[in-house]
C-alpha cells in the first residue's frame, strides 16, 4: 500500500465528482432556458445520489467482481461491497485501498448517465429520467464496464485500449443520447426558432469545471500518484487547449466571430478525445488529437445535426459521441509503449492490429449501446411515458416536475 | 389610433405571437411583469411561480395599433391566450392622441406601423 497513490486517487475521486455537479450541471444547466435550469441541476444532482447507492448495493459489483459468464458480466460476490474493504485489490489497483479503487469508479458510474441528460433535456418527465437511468446504468453501463475494465472482460482479453472511460463513458452515453433524441423527438418550436442558452456565463464556468475535474477523471486513471499520471494529466491539458483553440478559430473563419460557447464547446470535445488516449500517447501527438476532435465535432453539431435536423438539445453526441469516437480510434493511431509500458504500439508506431481492435471497439459499443437505449427506451415509455404534456413542456419542466422557478423577478 | 395592453400568461406568448403574425401585427413591447387579479394569485393549476406575496407571473404586451386593427387585434390575443382557466389575463384599450417615430420625425397613423 503507498500512501501517496491513496491520496491521489482519493483526491481523484472528488474531482470526478466535481465534474457532475457542479461542472456538468452548471454546463448544462446554462445552456437550456430559464424555464428548465432547475431541472438540469436536479438531475444531475439525483443521478448522484441514485447511481452511487446503485453502485455500491451491486453496480460495482456487476462491473468489476470476478467474472461470472464468459466475459460478458461480473458476479454477486462484491454487492452490497461484501469482500471489498481496506485491502489493495491485486487484479486493479496493487498499492491502494480497494475501496479507493471503488469510489474512483462509482464516479465514473455517476457522470456517465448524467452526461446523457442534455440530450432529452427540457421535455422529460422526472419518474421516466430516473427509472431510464437506473436501468441504463444496470444493463449498458455495468456490462460494457465489465467487457473493456473488469478481470476476464471479453474485449480488455482482445487488447482493446480505453485508458480513461472514451468508450465506457463516452462513446457508450453519446451513442445512446442520438438514440434518445431519435426516440423522444423534437422539443415544441423546433422549427419555428432556435432555442438560446439563458446563461452562457453558467455554461462556461461549468466547462472550466469539468476541465478541472478531468484531471482527476485521465490522470487518476493511472491508479497511481507516478510518471503515467503525469503523462496523462499533460496530454490531458495540451489536448483540451488544442481543441479549445481550434472551435474559436473554426468559427472565426465560418462566422466571423469566435464566440465563448464554441471556445469552451471545444475545450469540452478535446477533454473527451484525449480520455481514452491520455495515458498512451505523447503530448505531441495530444495537440492533434484535441485539434482533429475539434474539426470532428464541429461538423457534427453545426453541419450533421442540422441537415438531420434530430434534437440532441444540448450536442450529447456531437461532443461526447463523435469525440469519443475519434479517441477510441486515436489511441489506435498514436499509443506507443515508450509512453506506457502496459499498453500497445499504433498504427504509426508499426502496429495496425492494434487500431483494428480500437475499430472493433468502437462498433461493438455503438451496436450495443444502440440496442439496449432503443429497448430500455421503449419498456419506459411504456410504463411512464417518457415525455411530459405539451402544456407542461411549455411551461417548463421546474414549475412542472418540482414546483420551483429558478429565478424571481423582483427582489 | 389605440394603445392595446394585454395582460397574459408567460407560456402563452408564443401562441399569442403567432396569432399576432398572422393578421399582420408584427411591432410590440413586451416585459415580465407580476400581478394579481380577484383571486389574489390563487394557485394555478401549473402553479404559476408566486412572488412576493401573492403576485404572480405575467407577460405584458403593448401594441399601438391604427383603428382597421384594433379589433382584429383583441380577437387575435383572445382567442390565442385564453385556456379557459384562471388568471388567463385582461386586454385595455386606451385611446392613443399621437405616435412619432424617433428616427425620422414622422407622427401619427404614418408612425404607427
Amino acid at each position: 500500500m503507498n500512501s501517496g497513490d491513496t491520496a491521489w486517487v482519493l483526491i481523484s475521486s472528488a474531482l470526478v465528482l466535481l465534474m457532475t455537479l457542479p461542472g456538468l450541471a452548471f454546463f448544462y444547466g446554462g445552456l437550456v432556458r430559464r424555464k428548465n435550469v432547475l431541472s438540469i441541476l436536479m438531475q444531475c444532482l439525483i443521478i448522484l445520489c441514485v447511481i452511487t447507492l446503485q453502485w455500491v448495493l451491486y453496480g460495482y459489483s456487476l462491473t468489476f467482481s470476478p467474472d461470472a459468464f464468459k466475459g460478458i458480466i461480473g458476479g454477486l460476490d462484491w454487492a452490497g461491497l461484501r469482500n471489498v474493504g481496506g485491502q489493495p485489490n491485486a487484479d486493479y489497483a496493487a498499492t491502494i485501498p480497494h475501496y479507493a479503487f471503488m469510489i474512483f469508479q462509482c464516479m465514473f458510474a455517476v457522470i456517465t448517465p448524467a452526461l446523457i441528460i442534455g440530450t432529452y433535456a427540457e421535455r422529460i418527465k422526472f419518474s421516466a429520467f430516473l427509472a431510464f437511468t437506473v436501468l441504463w446504468a444496470t444493463f449498458v453501463y455495468n456490462p460494457l464496464g465489465h467487457w473493456v475494465w473488469g478481470t476476464g472482460g471479453w474485449l480488455r482479453e482482445l487488447g482493446a485500449l480505453d485508458f480513461a472511460g472514451g468508450i465506457v463513458v463516452h462513446t457508450s452515453s453519446g451513442i445512446s443520447a442520438l438514440v434518445l433524441a431519435l426516440l423522444i423527438g423534437r422539443r415544441i418550436g423546433y422549427d419555428r426558432r432556435t432555442f438560446t442558452p439563458h446563461n452562457l456565463p453558467f455554461t462556461v464556468l461549468g466547462g472550466a469545471l469539468l476541465w478541472f475535474g478531468w484531471f482527476g477523471f485521465n490522470a487518476g486513471s493511472a491508479l497511481a500518484a507516478n510518471d503515467l499520471a503525469a503523462n496523462a494529466f499533460v496530454t490531458t491539458t495540451v489536448a483540451t487547449s488544442a481543441a479549445g483553440l481550434t472551435w474559436a478559430v473554426i468559427e472565426w473563419i465560418q462566422h466571423k466571430a469566435p464566440t465563448a460557447l464554441g471556445a469552451v464547446s471545444g475545450a469540452v470535445a478535446g477533454l473527451v478525445a484525449i480520455t481514452p488516449a491520455c495515458g498512451f500517447v505523447n503530448p505531441m501527438n495530444a495537440i492533434f488529437i484535441g485539434m482533429i476532435a475539434s474539426g470532428l465535432c464541429y461538423v457534427a453539431i453545426a453541419k450533421v445535426k442540422s441537415f438531420f435536423k434530430y434534437d440532441d438539445s444540448l450536442d450529447v453526441f456531437g461532443i461526447h459521441g463523435v469525440g469519443g469516437i475519434w479517441g477510441t480510434l486515436a489511441t489506435g493511431l498514436f499509443a506507443e509503449k515508450a509512453v506506457n509500458e502496459a499498453g500497445a504500439d499504433g498504427l504509426l508506431f508499426g502496429n495496425p492490429g492494434l487500431f483494428l481492435t480500437q475499430c472493433m471497439l468502437v462498433a461493438v459499443t455503438i451496436a450495443f449501446a444502440a440496442a439496449m437505449t432503443w429497448a430500455l427506451f421503449k419498456l419506459v415509455d411504456v410504463l411512464l411515458c417518457v415525455r411530459v404534456a405539451k402544456t407542461e413542456e411549455i411551461v417548463g419542466l421546474d414549475l412542472t416536475q418540482h414546483s420551483e422557478s429558478a429565478y424571481t423577478l423582483v427582489d | 389610433m389605440k394603445y392595446i395592453i394585454a395582460i397574459i400568461k408567460p407560456h402563452k406568448l408564443d401562441d399569442v405571437m403567432k396569432a399576432l403574425e398572422e393578421i399582420n401585427v408584427n411591432l410590440m413591447t413586451v416585459s415580465n411583469v407580476l400581478g394579481r387579479g380577484r383571486q389574489m394569485g390563487v394557485t394555478e393549476v401549473y402553479r404559476g411561480a408566486k412572488e412576493a406575496g401573492s403576485l404572480l407571473k405575467k407577460v405584458k404586451l403593448e401594441i399601438a395599433v391604427n383603428e382597421d386593427f384594433v379589433e382584429p387585434t383583441i380577437q387575435a390575443i383572445s382567442k390565442s391566450a385564453r385556456t379557459g382557466e384562471i388568471g388567463d389575463g385582461k386586454i385595455f384599450v386606451l385611446d392613443l392622441p399621437d405616435v412619432i417615430r424617433i428616427r425620422t420625425a414622422e407622427r401619427g397613423v404614418q408612425a404607427i406601423g
